[in-house]
């Protein structure tokens, strides 16, 4: 198996034709088998099959002609892998899109080119941004229904363009589609002859995916003790966990948090198999020369690097709850394996979409916004920076009564903060709050 | 030993070891759906990869349709025996006679699985149900978290679903709701053959070519049986045929096939124009939302 994977999430206002677009992409890269097909066209309306039913899976979706949630999809071509979520575009479901772009490492943003940038792709961006996908599809849809003009596309890309590098986003790649036609989703298009880049399918199959591990220092979450105490294996400690980041070798020094002992590893199983080395995102079970005390929660990393302990995190959130997120509140805050209790100490700002600039000490963050925060937690915890690990620089926080998932955070500055003049993480470069 | 990506399955086995590892550190009374079919013997053979050299900390439910193959029951059996596992069997045959549920005119007895699926699950008071769902399969599955909520009744809402982020997975239940966990949700069904075949994992004959009696129903080989086939109308032949999935022998189909190894199993599979639930399962075409209907209801 050579071909590698790519995971993508589409995002996009409410009919710009995202479920259109994904359905197209199955359709004409023959992912869609003709049993599919078939429930598709006896579910259609009108008189060719409705490819957006291929995705609207729920009933309630299909009575609204809107997608409520996200759907997984699997397609491959000869040079490519895909996991695609599909995520709503309906502003009550961002928190869908959120969670379709933390895993994602290219985002396709569709607007509709008659309406151009409006706040939803606003807030799209944003979240790709904040959510650090690596690449961004600004997919101009609709295209037929402006006559396939140049000047709209080339319009709404330059703006688009503009307000993405001011969010920090290295690279963004415009296409003029039409998903409902096909034009530059799987073939090129015969009425865009002035537009020479790639199709969507195109630019899927090759932009280039990193999983370079070397970004961060390793970092294994402990999950679980494996202890068989069997006559076989009487003494056989390992400690399991997926490697979050980095590598991990057979006689390297590490240490264990929070205790800070300090001891080597002795092997590595690879499920079963033992190996020298192993790196992010395999899963492993580590053997240690000293009987050091190890539970799960624990973060296990290379002596040399380890992430500071801290009981204060600054960190950007999406709150995604209906309830609001509010000052002084008590939560759980979920970091690998690790739960603490933690309280929101302050929200510092909330940022406004339109323009990017940063509302200061809003109090409370309601469902879809994206704001910042201090936290403080009961315990230390061993966070790295979001901006150099996306795995161990992410937590979840959760509320204790109910157990509902209320907030996502990422931590670090991830955009200006007021009265001063440099922005960290290049969100709000030149948008300091009013 | 250089760092390189990992090879596709290689990343899908890590992602499911990792829901393993969750569960059994995060819950009290996991429990692992084992149907004798492939993508559950999959779940198994990870699950008992994810905690070598240890055994397994969960142990198997089987809800028994009674109408399942011979050879899978077989094989079930085998398998609890060889791995030293505790199995709890949620019998549907139990359920009519008792006069709890009733026959379906058509035979078909999926969708009476859910009473004793969730009865079971209440009475052993499991907290987390893992099931061999895979998103590929249907397009109300594509739908599903990994970890999915369940109150007391086992329902499914997929419109207050918990937003799920990376690879952080929220178990956080009262007492009385539970969290069905899919391990194999970003698999497709050529992953799970791809894997077995990489593993050399043993599976029930049922799923190599071989010559069995069927008869003809609504475009489908069925096998005749008590269940109720064939009727008068229907003519048994003796047929080359494998089977796709595994289920009960009302619903499930075979298809025409020479495959007898992985290989040729891979190749087929790689070129058919069908879904495995389009080609094999009649419970599915009952209506169009009728998977989301039996999830909403407690299925798995």
């Amino acid at each position: 198996m050579t071909t590698d994977t790519l995971r993508l999430a589409t995002a996009g206002s409410v009919d710009d034709g995202k479920s259109t677009l994904v359905g197209r992409l199955l359709h004409d890269s023959k992912s869609i088998l003709t049993d599919q097909l078939e429930a598709v066209t006896r579910a259609s309306r009108g008189d060719s099959p409705d490819l957006a039913l291929l995705t609207d899976g729920l009933r309630a979706e299909r009575e609204q002609g809107i997608t409520i949630d996200v759907a997984y999809r699997y397609f491959a071509t000869p040079r490519r892998r895909f996991i695609l979520a599909d995520t709503p575009g309906h502003v009550q479901y961002t928190r869908n899109m959120v969670t379709g772009a933390s895993t994602a490492e290219l985002t396709v943003i569709l607007v509709d080119a008659r309406n151009g940038i409006v706040e939803q792709t606003r807030r799209h961006a944003a979240i790709a941004a904040l959510l650090r996908v690596p690449h961004i599809v600004l997919a101009v849809n609709k295209m037929d229904l402006t006559g396939y003009q140049q000047p709209v596309f080339e319009h709404i890309a330059e703006e688009f363009t503009a307000y993405a590098t001011e969010l920090g986003v290295p690279e963004v790649t415009a296409i003029p589609i039409s998903a409902l036609n096909g034009d530059n989703v799987v073939e090129p298009s015969a009425h865009t002859d002035w537009y020479g880049g790639p199709t969507v399918l195109e630019h899927l199959e090759t932009v280039p995916v990193s999983h370079d591990p070397a970004h961060c220092h390793a970092r294994l979450p402990v999950q679980y003790v494996i202890r068989p105490q069997t006559a076989e294996h009487p003494d056989y400690r390992g400690y399991a966990g997926q490697i979050a980041a980095g590598t991990f070798r057979v006689g390297e020094q590490i240490t264990v948090l929070p205790s800070g002992r300090t001891t080597t590893i002795t092997g590595i199983d690879q499920l079963g198999t033992p190996v020298d080395a192993a790196w992010s995102p395999l899963s492993v079970t580590l053997l240690l020369a000293d009987d050091v005390d190890v539970s799960r929660g624990d973060l296990i990393v290379p002596s040399q690097g380890a992430p500071t302990a801290t009981r204060t995190i600054v960190a950007t959130l999406c709150h995604l709850h209906e309830r609001p997120l509010r000052d002084g509140e008590r939560l759980l805050l979920r970091h690998g394996a690790r739960t603490v209790r933690a309280v929101v100490e302050r929200i510092t700002h909330q940022l406004r979409l339109h323009d990017l600039s940063l509302s200061p000490a809003p109090v409370e963050l309601p469902m879809n916004a994206i704001g910042q925060a201090v936290l403080r937690t009961a315990e230390p915890v061993h966070v790295d920076p979001y901006a150099v690990s996306r795995r161990t620089g992410a937590f979840l926080l959760v509320d204790a009564a109910d157990g509902s998932t209320r907030t996502a955070g990422m931590a670090g500055e991830a955009f200006i903060a007021p009265g001063t003049n440099r922005a960290s993480g290049g969100l709000g470069r030149e948008h300091v709050a009013s | 030993m250089t760092e390189r990506t990992p090879s596709h399955l290689d990343a899908l086995e890590s992602e499911a070891v990792h829901i393993f590892r969750e569960v059994a550190g995060e819950f009290e009374r996991p429990v692992i759906l084992f149907s004798g079919g492939k993508d559950s013997i999959v779940m198994l053979h990870l699950a008992l990869k994810a905690f070598a050299p240890a055994t397994v900390p969960f142990s198997l439910l089987h809800v028994d349709t009674g109408h399942n193959f011979p050879e899978v029951l077989d094989y079930r059996d085998r398998v609890v025996a060889a791995h030293g596992l505790r199995l709890h069997v949620a019998s549907v045959q139990d359920y009519i006679d008792r006069g709890v549920l009733r026959e379906r005119p058509d035979g078909t007895r999926n969708p009476l699985q859910t009473l004793p699926l969730t009865e079971k699950i209440q009475a052993e008071r499991f907290d987390a149900v893992f099931g061999g769902g895979r998103r590929d399969e249907e397009k109300a599955r594509a739908k599903e978290r990994v970890f999915s909520l369940r109150d007391e009744f086992s329902q499914w809402d997929p419109r207050r679903q918990r937003p799920e982020l990376w690879n952080l997975y929220n178990g956080r239940h009262a007492p009385g709701e539970h969290v069905r966990v899919f391990p194999l949700s970003n698999w497709t069904e050529l992953d799970i053959w791809q894997y077995i075949a990489r593993e050399d994992i043993e599976l029930p004959s049922i799923y190599f070519a071989h010559y069995r009696e069927v008869f003809q129903r609504d475009g489908m080989w069925l096998t005749p049986g008590d269940w109720g086939g064939p009727r008068d109308t229907e003519t048994v032949e003796k047929r080359q045929v494998r089977y796709r999935t595994v289920g009960d022998m009302s619903c499930t189909g075979a298809v025409d096939s020479d495959a007898r190894t992985l290989k040729q199993v891979i190749a087929e599979i790689a070129a058919s124009r069908l879904t495995e639930r389009g080609a094999t399962r009649a419970d599915d075409k009952l209506s169009e939302a009728a998977m989301e209907d039996r999830k909403r209801e407690g299925y798995f």
